[in-house]
């Protein structure tokens, strides 16, 4: 939970002062890929990396994981939430992964484990980690950014794509 | 699952694109967008020279950036028949919202029109007309030859009182300017009309007469002061959903202290510190969890009152920094009526005439006219004394050094569609005028507004007052044609159970009429038409931009263009005035609302001279307008104060800050406008002077009501939800809408829940004396118990049905003040089952 408290700091330090980075790693060193696409057909859809970002066995109960997706400059977490969920994998149905930038203004959210949810200081919009990232209230216009999730016979969980367009980014990969 | 779009791309903004001038649609703030547009087989590119933000896109941008948009703020639409993609975003330079969006305005490009997308199929997009019993498309000669000829048949036979109009008289989207004018001009200037109401009231009237009556314009402040005051006092109101980004980007700022710095560059001889906010309301909104958040608990004082008991309140809050004498004598003595005025000799059960419900005085008369103590104002509230003091110390109180205290005040439909409207809205004015806060930093007495506004019509003067109440003369079979223009009475009226039995078979008696003559039989057809009319039928006709609910008993449909789809002007809260240039063509046939009206103008004078009454067809002479800046020219800048210094290149010029209506001037390029009202003590009265109200309290008044409190159990408070805008009449075809929003909600105390056998999502009943209508329970631990609160004016749960007959003196509805019982109807139907019943509060980490 201390990396989510530090989340927090860092969207009220931003709202406070009115912008700031969403980047919490180093930025990802950006390789010209508007030409490499040139030579090829575009694709309809973002080619989505299949990122490994957990084994089952990491994760507990109502305990966010922090992880990035599709990058290091995109945080998210990981949840197990002890019952089967929308968008749920694992044997008990119950891992989800979501974007912990707000499709808002793009604060961090922090979580909430007495109910689950993932909330944003800067506007006060709250996601329900258990129903899909709906948007309980706010004034974002898509509902929480999800991971497409896939656990493996050794139980890494991967993420291999994402259901909503990502805040701060007009193509999910860069 | 929740709904999701599954778009993980978005075309890019050339740096060539067009761009276009834009308000919000919705909401009083009227937030300032870009609208960007450029041809649908282009697009820009992530390097810096490739798009109109001039940054890297193949970088993650940070928070709050401009160089992002959301797929709500995307589309492809029409443009001069030409394919365009379509971005309307948030513009970062305009001062009312600083690049926020909130859900509803973000969703603008989304909620236009497009063929392509398939968004928004519901438009109208040709007239409509009942034949062989069922609406047909047609064209626009057809159908307005129709209205006009049915409309003149009823004028030669009932007079103009035989046309009942139900008409907008707002600003943004549905409203402004150009059609507040159009529809005016053929209402009031062409005719006479009487028997007319207002999109949300059974009457054409005020919603804040009490505030006009005391010499006080209610938009008579600048955004800037709630950043400015050292107290903000929220009355009826829920700011952080229904004037989302005025809260968000000027009250929240304050209540962070963020403002300190401009306070005291602005007013420097006085001690600040950041606001203190006092949050008048029977439910714990979430403007109140977002405030605690914000300014900490011990700045936020909730007075969650009795419900209706407001006036109670403010007397008690008056009389108190009056026996303090904390009030600005000198504001009092230069600036307001210093002659009492005789008691009406039945007050306070009357005023002098029906159309007086008050009694305007002197500050020392009213003051013993409204006299009530703290105790007595807590028993009638049900509030702790000393919350009332505290309110009273925070409002007036000197400051250190004895310097006065600035406070706004903001208030809205928990008082205007509450109990004793007049009285009500007079004891808050009061308040503000005793304490001298009208006209100065920080101050103002406010209404902070549903949408924005935009009116300019002739003189109403022979309307009278009080107006006819509308609703009840069409429930009482009278006239024979009704005009209904951008309304829906079947979702956003009082009384709706009966309103809508009467209605539906008033006019299915002209639809069976006919139903027995072929359409293309023009007199046969209108014949037909009359001789139902005489047998109590109406013919309605309805001017929209979709098929409205009321529209399902109607015979004709007008399909209107809106917003973005034609040039249209409107002022927000604070008076701000722009202009929304036209960036996308109308849906088929569809014209703006004031050329629809000219044209009906058109046939109406062409079938009277037809007639023969030559006189009377050249009452419909002037409507020979071809565009809407045509109308805008004709109404705005002939008639509106300071409307000669405006025009549509100095609108266009001005961009989304534009100017603070009255415009005084135009200088160096630029209209000069009016920040605040009544800096210079001068008020809208014959004297200039501002008059107090003797406002005693005096119960529930409406008819009705004290007999429902007592017999039944729940308050179904209402009112709106941070998803939805309005009537829900786009939501209601928006998926990330109607995905959270299947149905109306009522939020209701878990135990209660419990007690009743209600599971969350379950649909109930609920039922009363005046009707009965349905909602998906929704528990809320806030909730009080016996205390409910039900969307207001949704498509598939009319809270209106179980709203009684029961007006003002001056015909306001008090839809707050009902009462019902509530029973379980069904489990949660499917759409229901996915969604989250968790609490909508925010709280901090």
């Amino acid at each position: 939970m201390r990396a989510c408290k530090q989340l927090v700091e860092v969207g009220r330090r931003q709202f406070l002062r009115g912008g700031g980075s969403v980047a919490v790693g180093a930025a990802a060193a950006m390789v010209g890929g508007g030409e490499a696409q040139a030579a090829s057909p575009a694709l309809a859809r973002a080619n989505y990396p299949s990122t490994r970002l957990a084994n089952i066995k990491d994760l507990k109960v109502n305990e966010p994981k922090d992880v990035t997706y599709p990058d290091a400059d995109m945080p998210g977490v990981l949840l197990k939430l002890g019952k089967k969920v929308p968008g749920g994998v694992g044997p008990d149905g119950d891992i989800v992964g979501f974007t912990t930038i707000c499709p808002h203004k793009g604060f961090p959210l922090f979580y909430r484990a007495d109910d689950r949810t993932l909330n944003c200081p800067g506007h006060y919009s709250r996601f329900d980690c258990e129903a899909g990232g709906q948007q309980i209230w706010g004034q974002a216009t898509q509902n929480l950014p999800q991971y497409i999730l896939r656990v493996d016979a050794k139980g890494d969980i991967y993420a291999e794509g994402v259901d909503e367009l990502l805040y701060g980014r007009l193509s999910n990969v860069l | 699952m929740a709904f999701k779009r599954f778009v993980d791309r978005l075309p890019i903004i050339p740096n060539d694109a067009k761009e276009h001038t834009a308000v919000c649609h919705y909401c009083i703030v009227g937030c300032g967008y870009k609208a960007y547009t450029w041809d649908v087989n282009r697009q820009g590119g992530p390097a810096p020279g490739e798009n109109k933000f001039g940054v890297d896109l193949a970088k993650q941008q940070a928070a709050e950036t401009p160089a992002w948009y959301s797929p709500s703020m995307y589309n492809i639409v029409k443009q001069n028949g030409r394919d365009v993609h379509l971005v309307i975003k948030p513009d970062p330079n305009c001062v009312v919202n600083s690049g926020l969006g909130s859900i509803r305005g973000a969703r603008m490009a989304e909620m236009s029109y497009s063929r392509t997308t398939q968004t928004q199929q519901q438009r109208l997009t040709d007239p409509m007309v009942w034949r062989y019993g069922q609406m047909q498309p047609t064209s626009w000669d057809d159908a307005l030859d129709l209205v006009a000829r049915v409309t003149a048949a009823v004028i030669k036979e009932q007079g103009e009182d035989g046309v009942f109009v139900s008409v907008f008289d707002h600003g943004g989207a549905g409203g402004g300017y150009e059609n507040t004018w159009g529809t005016g001009k053929l209402y009031f200037g062409a005719m006479k009309i009487r028997n007319i109401r207002i999109h949300n009231r059974p009457a054409y009237n005020s919603e804040v007469h009490a505030s006009r009556d005391m010499g006080v314009g209610e938009l008579n402040n600048a955004y800037e002061d709630a950043e400015l005051c050292d107290t903000i006092v929220a009355i009826g109101c829920n700011p952080l959903e229904t004037q989302t980004n005025y809260f968000l980007n000027h009250w929240v700022p304050n209540l962070r202290g963020a403002t300190l710095d401009k306070k005291k560059r602005l007013m420097p001889d006085e001690p600040h510190d950041k606001a203190k906010i006092i949050i008048v309301d029977p439910r714990r909104t979430v403007t109140v969890s977002a405030c605690e958040a914000e300014a900490g608990k011990e700045n936020v004082l909730h007075l969650a009152l009795k419900s209706g008991t407001d006036l109670a309140l403010f007397n008690a809050i008056f009389t108190y920094i009056a026996d303090k004498g904390w009030v600005d004598r000198e504001f009092i003595e230069k600036s307001t009526l210093r002659t009492p005025a005789a008691r009406p000799p039945l007050f306070p059960a009357r005023g002098v005439s029906d159309e007086k419900p008050g009694h305007l005085t002197s500050f020392e008369a009213a003051v013993e006219g409204c006299r009530i103590s703290i105790e007595e104002a807590a028993k009638i509230t049900g509030l702790a004394p000393a919350d009332i003091v505290k309110a009273a110390e925070w409002i007036a109180m000197p400051k250190a050094g004895g310097k006065r205290r600035r406070t706004m005040f903001g208030y809205e439909k928990g008082i205007i569609w509450g109990n004793d409207n007049y009285r009500t809205n007079g004891a808050i004015v009061n308040v503000a005028l005793a304490t001298g806060n009208v006209g100065r930093l920080g101050g103002g007495v406010v209404r902070l507004g549903g949408h924005q506004e935009g009116y300019v019509r002739p003189s109403d003067a022979h309307v009278g007052r009080p107006a006819a109440y509308v609703d009840q003369l069409l429930i009482s079979g009278r006239g024979g044609v009704h005009h209904i223009w951008g309304c829906d009475h079947y979702k956003t009226t009082l009384n709706a159970d009966q309103f809508k039995r009467v209605y539906k078979r008033r006019t299915d008696m002209v639809k069976d009429a006919m139903n027995s003559v072929p359409a293309g039989d023009r007199d046969a057809l209108v014949n037909a038409i009359m001789v139902a009319i005489r047998q109590g039928g109406l013919f309605a006709v309805d001017v929209d931009i979709v098929p409205s609910k009321i529209g399902q008993a109607c015979h004709v449909w007008l399909p209107a263009a809106t917003q973005g789809e034609m040039n249209l002007t409107s002022m927000n809260g604070e008076r701000r005035m722009r202009i929304t240039e036209r960036y996308m063509d109308p849906p088929g046939q569809a014209m703006p609302d004031c050329l629809i009206a000219a044209r009906l103008a058109n046939h109406l004078e062409r079938v009277f001279r037809a007639m023969g009454d030559a006189a009377y067809a050249d009452k419909f002479k002037g409507f020979d307008w071809k565009t809407e800046e045509d109308a805008f020219m004709d109404g705005y800048h002939q008639h509106a104060p300071g409307g000669k210094f405006v025009t549509y290149e100095r609108l266009r010029a001005m961009g989304t800050n534009g100017f603070q209506e009255p415009a005084v001037d135009f200088k160096d390029g630029k209209i000069i406008g009016t920040p605040r009202l009544y800096v210079d003590g001068v008020f809208s009265t014959p004297d200039g002077k501002a008059r107090f109200m003797d406002a005693p309290w005096r119960g529930l008044q409406a008819a009705g009501k004290t007999e429902q409190q007592a017999r039944f159990p729940f308050l179904i408070n209402n009112g709106r939800a941070n998803h939805v805008w309005q009537s829900a009449y786009l939501d209601q075809k928006n998926d990330l809408v109607i995905d959270r929003w299947p149905h109306a909600f009522i939020e209701m105390n878990p135990d209660d829940m419990k007690e009743l056998g209600i599971q969350a999502g379950d649909l109930v009943e609920i039922v009363n004396d005046a009707g009965s209508t349905q909602a998906m329970a929704y528990p809320t631990p806030t909730a009080k118990r016996r205390e409910t609160f039900m969307l207001f004016g949704y498509p598939n749960g009319v809270m209106g049905n179980v709203t009684n007959a029961g007006v003002n003196e001056l015909v306001i509805p008090n839809y707050k003040q009902t009462w019902a019982n509530i029973r379980k109807l069904a489990s949660a139907p499917e759409g229901a089952r996915h969604i989250s019943f968790k609490d909508q509060h925010y709280r901090s980490a």
